[in-house]
């Protein structure tokens, strides 16, 4: 059994105090198999305190047992993985686990207590004093629910309670697991700015999510998983130059002129140009982006507009999964 | 251990089952049963109205022994595996609990509710039985609610461990029922049996003790062996060593049904 010893917390504290690239979440080795699958296969891992961290993989990527293996939910086959220095599921971990929040992909909460209830319930577990359930409601907009049992909540009002149920406490470290299913646009929007201003107190975030264009502006940094494995793992920006996918200039001439743009690329490596509806596509290797840069400068003013499309984070995301 | 995250899981548990009435519901079939029992018992005979105590007590042992460890199973199947099927466990363990607390705070919260059910259900008739018997009377109906309190306890963690040990609330179900027939209906058949065949010879010191491996006889014995008539009635009295008479013996051995079926639930859970 897990006994609390205040070493974790203090680690927890030193994390604070460490430079800012230091990792509160490492994984070395982390590996977890069921019988021949091999559902996370030796994942090192660094996330480091402040950043906002997205894991993303098609569904039996290993993600979600990666997540729970962090959670100290599923206990890792080899390797380790250690939260704010304590070994998950050791025996400093209890500690670590007050300064954690974790919403779960389609949380599931008691139809039979009330939106406040549910705070007060997790809120004692947590160790957190009562008061501050009623602030967290407002905080995600729930306040005129708080008396209304969770039966009667809509599937967006049930996530927005799971999320106030992670923020109990003021976690340093928060687990979100798909956070925004079931939310509208506008609920979506004010998750990520609640996710902004965490990030700004320097509130650790590991986040997943399928909706990889809604990821893609908001994390740090991303791991992409396949197999059980980190297949990618960087910004968006390195993630995007490790691929080495082509971009698209698209560039609107005067008179539409498609043979002068062709003309003024001349032997530069294109991949592919086309002409769409009143401009001129042009796909380029990322190493060839200033040479055509260069050289539509030639044109002059003939240029009327000049558009410059990076690799969605879609397109990455396909690059390294398949 | 922390005691407070015990307490915060049974609390939840205890006032799930105050808040949805199955403690008001339950304790209203004991209090009906127990009355229509002392005061109907003998109209198969031609008799009505309350006879003895004793006989009170030896009618509701056989209803109890049905009743008690059916409700207790029902009670106690979907402690964990309801928790996991939903998807509410991941979230409660990712809480700074340890899983021996939640199944000990699961078992103590249901143990509660099942406890205030059977004493509130009983005692409301002991107070109604309380004019017409005397003191020692009132002992012997008090060690029934006890021993059948202990009883419910004893099936409400078998119902635990199988909750742990079960893959989905479906398969739990039928097994917390094939528990029921088992040490409600069929151990005793097959103790039976086995003195049958046997002709009488073999196992004929032996049998009783294996009773003890039945919390249900556990608790006939318990609450035979206390009164005379009854044991005259049953004329079991040769049959058994009287060893098996003590109470503190029969009682200890049901704290081990309560605590072993626990043990083996929270060794598993953790695994």
């Amino acid at each position: 059994m897990e006994s609390t010893t205040p070493a974790a917390a203090e680690a927890l504290g030193q994390a604070a105090a460490r430079p800012p690239r230091d990792a509160v979440i490492e994984a070395r080795g982390a590996a977890r198999h069921y019988g021949a699958v091999r559902a996370v296969d030796g994942v090192d891992l660094a996330v480091a305190r402040g950043e906002v961290f997205g894991l993303i993989g098609h569904n039996g990527a290993g993600k979600s047992t990666l997540f729970r293996m962090m959670l100290g939910l599923v206990p890792p086959s080899a390797g380790e993985i250690r939260i704010a220095g304590a070994a998950v599921g050791g025996r400093d971990f209890r500690a670590v686990r007050r300064r954690i929040g974790y919403l779960p992909e389609n949380v599931v909460l008691y139809d039979n207590l009330t939106g406040l209830e549910t705070l007060h319930f997790f809120a004692r577990l947590k160790g957190v004093p009562a008061a501050g359930c009623g602030a967290l409601l407002d905080r995600v907009g729930l306040t005129h629910a708080a008396a209304r049992r969770v039966r009667e909540y809509s599937k967006g009002m049930r996530q927005r309670l799971g999320f106030a149920q992670a923020l109990l406490g003021r976690p340093q470290i928060l687990f979100l697991d798909e956070p925004t299913t079931g939310l509208d646009p506008e609920a979506i929007r004010e998750f990520y700015l609640i996710l902004r201003g965490l990030r700004a107190e320097g509130v650790t975030v590991v986040i997943t999510s399928h909706i990889l264009a809604e990821i893609q502006e908001r994390v740090d940094r991303l791991a992409i998983m396949a197999a059980g494995r980190v297949q990618a793992l960087g910004t968006v920006q390195e993630l995007r130059e490790q691929m080495d996918l082509p971009l698209w200039f698209e560039v609107r001439v005067a008179d539409a002129d498609f043979a002068a743009v062709r003309d003024a690329l001349g032997s530069l490596p294109v991949a592919a140009i086309e002409a769409r509806d009143g401009h001129v596509a042009v796909q380029v290797r990322r190493e060839a982006k200033m040479a055509v840069f260069a050289a539509l400068a030639t044109l002059g003013d003939r240029v009327l507009d000049l558009s410059v499309r990076e690799p969605s984070l879609e397109d990455v995301f396909f690059g390294f999964s398949d | 251990m922390e005691i407070s995250q015990v307490a915060t899981i049974a609390g939840k548990e205890f006032w799930d089952r105050i808040r949805n009435r199955w403690v008001l519901a339950v304790a209203l079939v004991f209090t009906v049963f127990a009355l229509v029992i002392a005061y109907f018992g003998a109209a198969q005979q031609g008799a009505v109205g309350f006879r003895s105590i004793e006989l009170t007590i030896a009618s509701l042992v056989s209803l109890v022994i049905y009743l008690i460890p059916l409700i207790a199973l029902l009670l106690g199947f979907d402690a964990i595996v309801g928790e996991r099927e939903r998807g509410s466990l991941d979230l409660l363990l990712s809480m700074p609990i340890t899983r021996f607390e939640l199944i000990l705070g699961k078992y103590l919260g249901l143990a509660a509710a099942l406890t205030f059910s059977t004493v509130a259900g009983f005692g409301l008739v002991a107070l109604v039985l309380a004019r017409q018997i005397d003191l020692a009377a009132l002992v012997h109906y008090f060690g029934f609610m006890v021993s059948s309190v202990l009883l419910g306890m004893a099936f409400l963690s078998l119902a635990v461990m199988l909750s742990v040990f079960a893959a989905d609330r479906t398969r739990a179900s039928g097994l917390a029922i094939a528990l029921w027939f088992f040490f409600v209906l069929v151990f005793d058949l097959l103790l039976l049996g086995a003195l049958v065949f046997s002709g009488g010879q073999a196992g004929g010191e032996v049998l009783p003790w294996l009773l003890l491996l039945n919390p249900a006889d556990v608790f006939r014995i318990l609450n035979i062996f206390g009164m005379d008539d009854v044991r005259t009635l049953y004329g079991l009295a040769t049959v058994f060593p009287p060893a098996l008479a003590e109470p503190w013996l029969l009682t200890l051995v049901m704290l081990g049904w309560i605590a072993a079926p626990l043990g083996v639930a929270s060794w598993r859970f953790r695994k």
